[in-house]
């Protein structure tokens, strides 16, 4: 499918959700609470077949903190690109999709070490290359006097 | 004297826990695997990473696009020009740069050059971690020629930054062409000797054969790409694709097999030494005359928004994820690196497998970790 078609499936599983064409990939936002069962519905249907999660990177927007996906399919090759974000910055929580692609599971650690959101149901959420005692380095606010120069 | 006699080492209902690495010869770097042990079968794997981890992503932040070039040939090492590329045509895809034929052809021979030594050193390497101490010399023997090569042309041996955002950074030696043609006619004569001493070999066979299989729907919901994912059947070559650079003028097979055990990954990384061989084989007599660089912008800005550009290092599919809000540092740099997901399949192919077959299968998966940590 194009971008186009693949726009228009979107549509006809959630008509609210907000489909924006990009330069490269088709961008779907999707709310926190509709993301897992929209993944869900495009790994499991035969017309598109997202079977391969080929990115994902968690974001801070400076207000939101997100996590952008990127998929990918084996058997037609076309690419969407979920989006979804979230206000809390005390206890930002999202939904995992490591039981519907496995690669998420160190993805998602990943992002939880260097962003600090939460994913629920994921089987085994610890921090990956940091220890309990750093913040999370990629948020847009942490400090550190000693190895952040600015000038 | 009644008491029953236990045995004081291996009590066999219980699992025991041994630390392996993160100094361990045959981790090739600073990985440390906690590995769960029933006697001598595993039963349960776990990485433990971020020893070199240095914030590659958070530092991107802070420089310009020319800057993390640099940066990106310190992820993974052996795919030094690869993770330039990958940047290079992220920000000339941004800009709308018309790269011109010469720098696409010169561009594709170096990354061929590169993944070529990368599987030389995954040869030596795999051979030395699996008792043949003669594959480490032979390897290294055939690769230091094309470090010779890299260093003529750009200054540095493994750490090349060769690439810039419009080009490269100089010509080519005027020896260059010789050089590789040389190089390629040699390899070709004593590549015989790679499967003489290694692919034919009966221990080797016996060690190998049919040792942590990986499926193919493992393969893609693990994201397992490159040569290990193609010996499950996964087809995701980059270069066939999504052709950039000057893959899309050369004619190459993608070495794909069925049965995806570490014996496959081992072949299909031979196998792509002949392949690249064949692709540098179809452009270094053709290289067309022009500029080896186009003139940027002195600063270079990305207009607003998201760009996703993903190149085939040796190891698998790179990916660059660039958030730009229009300055000249990046907003959000994101890099998919392919070590990064590969590391997560090993505790599900080991299993069950005795404890010996954990360095073949982890070797066979070709780990660098620095582009694992990142």
């Amino acid at each position: 499918m194009d971008k186009i078609e693949l726009g228009e499936f979107v549509k006809s599983i959630d008509k609210d959700l907000e489909v924006k064409e990009g330069k490269q990939y088709i961008e779907v936002t999707v709310p926190p609470s509709k993301l897992y069962s929209l993944s869900k519905q495009l790994r499991l249907r035969e017309e598109v077949k997202f079977d391969f999660l080929f990115c994902l990177s968690g974001v801070d927007y400076g207000q939101d903190l997100g996590v952008v996906y990127h998929l990918r399919s084996t058997v037609y090759e076309h690419v969407i690109v979920l989006k979804t974000r979230t206000s809390d910055r005390e206890h930002p929580e999202l939904d995992s999709v490591v039981d519907i692609w496995n690669t998420a599971e160190f993805h998602e650690r990943e992002v939880y070490d260097l962003l600090g959101i939460k994913f629920a149901n994921h089987p085994d959420l610890r921090r990956l290359f940091l220890d309990n005692s750093w913040g999370f380095p990629l948020r847009k606010d942490y400090v550190d006097d000693i190895n952040i120069v600015t000038k | 004297m009644e008491e029953q006699v236990k045995n004081p080492i291996v009590d066999e209902q219980e699992e025991y826990v041994i630390n392996m690495g993160p100094q361990h010869p045959s981790t090739h770097g600073v990985l440390r695997l906690v590995v769960s042990l029933k006697g001598e079968i595993v039963k349960n794997v776990e990485p433990h990473i971020g020893y070199i981890h240095r914030g590659i992503e958070k530092m991107c932040e802070a420089i310009t696009y020319p800057q993390i070039i640099h940066l990106t040939d310190r992820m993974d090492y052996l795919s030094a020009h690869m993770n330039n590329e990958v940047v290079c045509l992220a920000v000339e895809k941004a800009l709308e740069v018309e790269i011109p034929d010469r720098i696409k052809v010169i561009r594709t021979i170096m990354s061929e050059l590169t993944r070529l030594q990368s599987h030389q050193l995954f040869w030596a390497t795999y051979g030395m971690d699996l008792g043949g101490q003669t594959c480490y010399f032979y390897g290294l023997r055939d690769r230091e020629m094309i470090l010779d090569i890299f260093e003529e042309t750009t200054g540095g041996r493994m750490i090349v930054s060769y690439n810039c955002p419009g080009g490269v950074m100089y010509d080519i030696h005027p020896n260059f062409q010789k050089r590789v043609k040389d190089f390629i006619k040699y390899f070709r004569s004593v590549l015989w000797e790679y499967d003489a001493i290694l692919t034919g070999n009966v221990i080797f066979k016996e060690r190998t054969i049919g040792i942590g299989k990986l499926s193919l729907e493992d393969a893609i919901s693990f994201g397992i790409t490159g040569p290990s994912g193609r010996a499950s059947g996964f087809s995701c070559d980059v270069r066939k694709h999504e052709p950039y650079s000057a893959y899309d003028r050369v004619k190459f097979n993608e070495v794909l097999y069925k049965e995806g055990d570490t014996y496959h990954r081992y072949l299909a990384r031979v196998e792509e030494m002949r392949e690249s061989m064949n692709i540098i084989d179809q452009l270094i007599d053709n290289i067309p005359e022009g500029p080896y660089a186009v003139k940027m912008k002195p600063v270079i800005k990305l207009p607003e928004g998201e760009y996703f550009q993903r190149v085939e290092t040796a190891r698998g599919e790179l990916g660059v994820f660039i958030i730009s809000d229009g300055n000249k540092n990046p907003y959000r740099v994101k890099f998919r690196s392919p070590n990064f997901s590969n590391l997560s399949v090993l505790n599900q192919i080991t299993k069950d497998f005795k404890i010996a077959d954990l360095v073949a299968i982890a070797g066979s998966l070709d780990f660098v970790i620095p582009d694992i940590d990142r």
